[in-house]
């Protein structure tokens, strides 16, 4: 269970984290500015577990790929949103911050809710409002890219081809 | 069946594939450049496993190129180094990445080719999928020889008639990018159709699939034809057959139809790509420096364009004009020609081939309350220098035309 941070349409990543910060790839001291600047109390108030909501192109501007990184740094166990800019989305999945998309549940959670997220089936529960959305499920390769912590690290341990199996094909 | 960005995934997994699903695939050439390779020589060596195919890699030195500083000579430096320690083959200095990846037979119609460069949607004039993607991307591909993609919906611009005297490619492109603005087409496939696409050289095609990046677009087409087959036997060294592969009962979110012949020269205004305008509301703006350069437009057709309008002339006595042939390919071919000859006489700075004043690292610098005319895709605050400096985006016409006049001047007055 986790506690929601609520954002608006068209949020960049300059937004998430702006490019004066950008000179470290470490988590931590990435986590330190996310969001600094259109909501400075996110910072001193997440708790791992929480989760951000965003609405439509979340995540859109420079091809950054400190903009999740600072988001996972800063103990976000998940990003909902109607939808994702193009860049934003592969990083996310790549670095290991998992990501679901569900107009209706970007539209209706409110900031403060608590919510519930099962990441392998979609389903979202609202706890607050007790209202329960169902976002498409993510692929297996994505959860274990995620499991692992992103795809370098996954790649460390495993190799490629388990992921294909998971991705569902043949080359 | 499907787009064509359907049937080039559905060719290379051997299955029917549809917009939304994720697939894994072999990717058929991994490129970066000097700005993006350090990133993803620290990702390959954070994974810790060997290259999986040394002959897909493909290297090259065009953005900052020779060093204009000792920041990127030791980056210079470094990335050579690597590429002697792996044994790399594919290792360029000819010129843009893309430009020199088409001119090299790296791109056939129906690859799939990941780039760490945002504008590696070029490929698309060819019909291979060419995509941007993040450096650490690149490090990863390099060991496994794969990529994961989310199959996109399809945008179809048809495009119809002909251009008017003195409107080109650009133009017509500039034109799109106002009417789909800058998200219009994001994690989405543009393809780019139409008599009037039949009818342009493989040169004048580059132009759309190489913008639809400034539309937010993951990925620009245009369908393989004969034109494509012919410059790839004559001008790329390549051999068919060739998967000239079509889009069949296509689905696609969103079909724009534009008669070209209603078009006249377009400028994109500081700072936005889709801030487009026709000439005449732009006319007469001062000047400071004309580039005529990128991946967009310096290509042979472009230089010898600049040429015939500065033959005999000269440039404007305060206004510094840099010509910067995309490849050493092209440049060549513009000294044999006499066309180079013809700039220098004009006053034009011509300069070695590589992304040059594009990105504000050298070779063009902006100055603080400084407006620039050029040839480029992009016009971003601060790209080619001060961000106190203005960029503006238009076809190499109106960029000749305006050299010798000092301002922003339409070439059908020329
Ligand atoms: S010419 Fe400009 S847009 Fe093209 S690859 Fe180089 S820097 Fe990028």
């Amino acid at each position: 269970m986790g506690k929601v941070w609520k954002f608006g349409d068209n949020l960049n990543t300059d937004e998430i984290i702006p490019g004066r910060y950008n000179i470290t790839i470490d988590p931590q001291e990435l986590a330190a500015h996310v969001f600094c600047e259109i909501k400075p109390e996110f910072t001193q108030g997440t708790q791992s577990g929480d989760v951000v909501v965003g609405g439509q192109n979340f995540g859109c501007g420079s091809s950054r790929e400190h903009a999740p990184i600072a988001i996972k740094g800063a103990g976000i166990r998940c990003v909902i949103a109607a939808s994702y800019a193009r860049i934003f989305f592969r990083n996310a999945i790549n670095i290991g911050l998992p990501i679901l998309e569900c107009p209706q549940a970007a539209a209706e959670i409110r900031e403060g809710d608590e919510v519930q997220v099962n990441l392998s089936s979609g389903v979202i529960t609202d706890i607050t409002t007790g209202r329960s959305y169902q976002a498409q499920p993510l692929p297996d390769f994505v959860l274990k890219i995620a499991e692992a912590g992103g795809i370098v690290a996954f790649l460390q341990e495993h190799d490629i081809d388990e992921l294909m199996t998971a991705a569902g094909g043949a080359v | 069946m499907g787009t064509l960005v359907e049937e080039i995934f559905s060719r290379k997994l051997g299955r029917p594939v549809r917009a939304g699903e994720i697939v894994m695939v072999d990717v058929d050439y991994i490129m970066s450049h000097d700005n993006t390779t350090p990133l993803a020589i620290k990702a390959f060596r954070q994974i810790g496993k060997p290259i999986h195919d040394k002959e897909r890699i493909v290297l090259f030195f065009d953005h900052a190129y020779p060093a204009p500083n000792i920041a990127a000579a030791e980056n210079h430096r470094m990335i050579l180094d690597f590429v002697r320690e792996q044994g790399l083959p594919h290792f360029h200095r000819e010129g843009v990445c893309h430009q020199v990846m088409i001119e090299e037979g790296y791109v056939r119609p129906g690859a799939i080719i990941i780039g760490g460069d945002s504008h590696s949607n070029t490929y698309g004039a060819l019909g291979a999928f060419g995509a941007g993607l993040g450096s650490t991307e690149i490090g990863v591909a390099w060991v496994t020889g794969k990529c994961w993609f989310r199959i996109p919906e399809s945008i179809r611009v048809e495009l119809r008639g002909e251009t008017q005297p003195g409107v080109s490619a650009k133009d017509v492109m500039l034109h799109i990018a106002g009417l789909l603005g800058m998200d219009g087409a994001t994690y989405k496939s543009v393809e780019f159709a139409g008599e009037y696409i039949r009818g342009l050289s493989v040169d004048e095609r580059i132009i759309f699939p190489n913008m639809s990046t400034e539309v937010g677009a993951k990925c620009g087409l245009i369908e393989a034809d004969e034109v494509t087959t012919a410059y790839l036997e004559n001008e790329a060294g390549l051999q068919g057959p060739f998967a000239c592969l079509k889009p069949l009962d296509a689905q696609y979110e969103r079909v724009i139809e534009v008669d070209v012949s209603q078009l006249g020269p377009a400028v994109a205004c500081h700072p936005r790509v889709e801030n487009v305008k026709p000439i005449e509301e732009v006319e007469g703006l001062e000047i400071h420096e004309v580039y005529i350069g990128t991946c967009t437009n310096a290509r042979y057709g472009d230089i010898e364009t600049a040429a015939n309008i500065l033959r005999g002339k000269r440039v404007h006595a305060y206004t510094r004009v840099i010509v910067t042939p995309a490849s050493e390919r092209i440049y060549q071919r513009a000294l044999r020609a006499g066309l180079i000859e013809t700039l220098m006489d004009a006053g034009c700075v011509v300069t070695q081939p590589g992304c040059g004043a594009c990105i504000g690292r050298h070779g063009g610098i902006l100055a603080a309350g400084e407006r620039a005319l050029t040839t480029m895709n992009r016009n971003f605050i601060g790209r080619m220098g001060s961000p106190e400096a203005e960029i503006y985006l238009a076809s190499p016409a109106t960029a000749a035309v305006s050299a010798l006049t000092g301002r922003i001047t339409d070439p059908r007055k020329a």
